[in-house]
């Protein structure tokens, strides 16, 4: 299957590990990635902020740069959400078919077993968008269960909100530093060395609270532990 | 105060934090159990939006048949443009009943048309009789939760104010034992106040019939003792028909307070001679609704049943509190309520208090989509009142920066310099306050991907 990487502009300039283990899963299994080098951002900052006008314009573009495509990948639940959600309503042309990595994996490839080993303690936190926006249920979840060596410990409460909601985190800084430090509890709680999620925006925020802490926990995106092979 | 402001203080307050989470908690389990044994329970939700909208879309034509309804059955009815009216309705009533003090179930149309302070005004004693709407009452305290006002209050600092209120020695913090200290105090008035005031859960347009859930019995109390009963109701409460309340009662309770179904259902239709109230009014409430309905986005946010199961399920709300939100309605429900039902330019900061988590839009059991609404009320905030000059700037600047790659891939090398910064400049100063700032790694994935 010949699938288009929507990388999203955060992963391509503060995470770029994530975008390059979402190539290398998906080659692994056989599959050729095209990245289109015009994409930028989806305009999810831009519309969930309150500027739907200034939004609009990177939503045609970004309907422009996919449209081509059977499949659109992206290793980030939160962007897949607002494309599929908000463009209908700011667009009003044909949406790009968008998947997110997970759901591209499980319910369209049909695969549970990417072939990875990680030997590491890790617990998942399920993010809102994955969760609720796009209702991925157990699709993550699935994947990380058949990484070999993987020591996988569930985390409590962990549909809550960590606590990031995009511009929230810095126009209700006090109340997300609230959910944060509720959500860093239950990581540290489970004793893992590594939180996963299929968001690196929430991770950015987890993982930001955890160095501060100097909790000795790292944060790593779900598809740098479907990447790894040891 | 706005949200962030009130938020910061409220969240210091560790006794309040415990209360709530230890509530919240609580009654979030009892509805995920109760809900989980109803197979049809989605499909009922759908149910609950069709009947609220059926009514919302032609709503002054079921209006007028409630009004028909409740006039052929003995009641009178009023309508009431804004809260001033609606004040001014129930001190007239009062007074024509010969009274100067009524007894309350509890409401929340008449919090927010701030009854009892206008009444009080008019030499009117208002009596709550709802048990935590009078621990607020006695503690000079607001409200901070819809269904439970005083959720903010443990059981000691209740023992403590009934030891100082009501004049009270020795009590234990037994729910049993505080209750039965609420009921001597309560049980005199019940019998003497000759005016009861009521909200509505719902209205039978059909039929004329009135619709009142309780916990407490205290409210069937000011439905059937006194001689003249006033009730005080948003017109967005109007449902169709008769049959409609199996929808909304199996819906409610199990959102609510997490139970199959309430203690006391009270369902009245104009007046029954010898029994009960002889005189029954019912002032049909705008005060914003009417507006409400005028837009198309925001408009769902009237199908609301005030169930709170919203708030129980808002991270925010857990943590910040209701009165975080300086308004009757609090949690993500008021986040969309107030800004529509006052003024958008006196809860600008409201659509904000939310990080879209979709918590509440899941437990709705009339499916209003509130981060969809949170959304585009932001949205009518920066185009109707303005955003704050700097951040419209930034907003441009970014949107600039998007709209083409060339500028997009200079700005990533600008974020990989400033990346090397210790911190984060201007507003985004507030991110590494708890959190260390990202780093943006020496290659961009397009490097990478270049490079291949």
């Amino acid at each position: 299957m010949r699938i288009a990487l929507f990388v999203t502009c955060l992963n391509d300039t503060f995470a770029p590990s994530a975008g390059r283990a979402t190539v290398e899963v998906l080659e692994r299994l056989g599959h050729e990635v095209v990245f289109p080098e015009e994409q930028t951002c989806c305009g999810q900052m831009h519309a969930n902020t309150g500027y739907a006008d200034l939004a609009a314009p990177l939503a045609r573009r970004f309907a422009r740069v996919f449209g081509g495509f059977d499949a659109v990948v992206s290793p980030s639940a939160s962007c897949v959400a607002m494309v599929r959600g908000q463009y209908p309503g700011l667009v009003g042309e044909t949406v790009p078919n968008v998947y997110e990595l997970s759901e591209l994996l499980v319910d369209v490839l049909g695969v549970e077993d990417v072939g990875a080993t990680f030997a590491h303690r890790v617990t998942y936190h399920p993010t809102c968008h994955g969760l609720r926006g796009l209702g991925l249920g157990d699709a993550p979840l699935r994947l990380l269960r058949n990484v070999r060596e993987i020591e996988l410990v569930e985390l409590p409460e962990a549909e809550t909100c960590c606590g990031f909601g995009g511009t929230f985190a810095v126009k209700n800084a006090d109340t997300s530093a609230a959910m944060l430090t509720d959500k860093l509890r239950c990581v540290l709680d489970t004793g893992a060395d590594v939180c996963t999620a299929g968001d690196s925006s929430c991770l950015l925020h987890i993982g930001g609270g955890l160095r501060r802490q100097r909790a000795g926990v790292r944060t790593l995106h779900l598809a740098e532990i479907l990447a790894s092979t040891g | 105060m706005s949200f962030p402001d009130a938020a910061r203080v409220e969240l210091d307050k560790a006794q309040q934090r415990r209360n709530l989470r230890k509530a919240t908690t609580t009654i979030r389990a009892k509805r995920a159990a109760v809900v989980a044994e109803v197979p049809d329970w989605e499909p009922l939700r759908d149910e609950g939006a069709r009947v609220k909208d059926e009514a919302l879309h032609d709503l002054a034509t079921h209006l007028e048949r409630l009004e028909v309804a409740v006039t052929a059955a003995g009641g009178t009815v009023h309508w009431a443009r804004d809260a001033a009216e609606a004040n001014a309705l129930v001190a007239r009533l009062t007074r024509a009943a010969g009274s100067d003090e009524i007894i309350k179930v509890k409401s929340m149309a008449t919090d927010e048309i701030g009854l009892n302070a206008a009444l009080a005004a008019e030499g009117i004693t208002a009596h709550e009789t709802d048990l935590a709407e009078l621990i607020v009452a006695l503690a000079g305290d607001r409200p901070s939760h819809i269904l439970v006002p005083a959720i903010h209050r443990n059981r000691a600092e209740i023992r403590d104010l009934f030891e100082a209120e009501l004049g009270e020695t020795g009590l234990s913090t037994d729910p049993a034992a505080l209750t039965a200290a609420a009921r001597r105090h309560l049980r005199e008035r019940f019998l003497r106040v000759k005016v009861g005031v009521s909200g509505a859960n719902f209205a039978v347009a059909e039929t004329g019939t009135v619709c009142v859930v309780e916990s407490e019995g205290n409210g069937r109390m000011c439905t059937t003792l006194p001689d003249t009963l006033i009730t005080v109701m948003g017109i967005e409460k109007v449902i169709p028909r008769h049959a409609d309340l199996a929808t909304m009662l199996t819906l409610l309770p199990r959102s609510s307070t997490g139970e199959r179904m309430n203690p006391y259902t009270s369902l009245w239709t104009g007046v029954t001679p010898g029994d009960g109230p002889r005189d029954f009014h019912l002032i049909l409430l705008d005060n914003g609704r009417t507006a409400t309905l005028a837009d198309p986005v925001g408009r769902d946010a009237l199908r609301c049943i005030r169930c709170s199961a919203c708030l129980n399920s808002c991270p925010v709300y857990e943590r910040a509190g209701g009165h975080a939100y300086g308004n009757t309605y609090p949690g993500p429900i008021g986040a969309i309520l107030a800004p529509q039902l006052a003024e958008l330019r006196d809860h600008t900061a409201l659509p904000w208090a939310s990080s879209l988590c979709g918590a509440c839009y899941e437990v709705c059991p009339v499916k209003i989509d509130i981060p969809t609404i949170l959304v585009h009320l932001r949205s009518r905030v920066v185009r109707e009142q303005g955003a704050p000059p700097s951040e419209r700037l930034a907003m441009e600047a970014m949107a600039r920066v998007f709209a083409s790659r060339r500028r997009y891939e200079a700005a990533q090398r600008g974020a990989r310099l400033a990346g090397l910064a210790a911190h984060l400049p201007g507003p985004l100063r507030t991110w590494s306050g708890v959190r260390e700032p990202p780093q943006a790694p020496r290659r961009t994935f397009r490097d990478w991907w270049r490079s291949r």
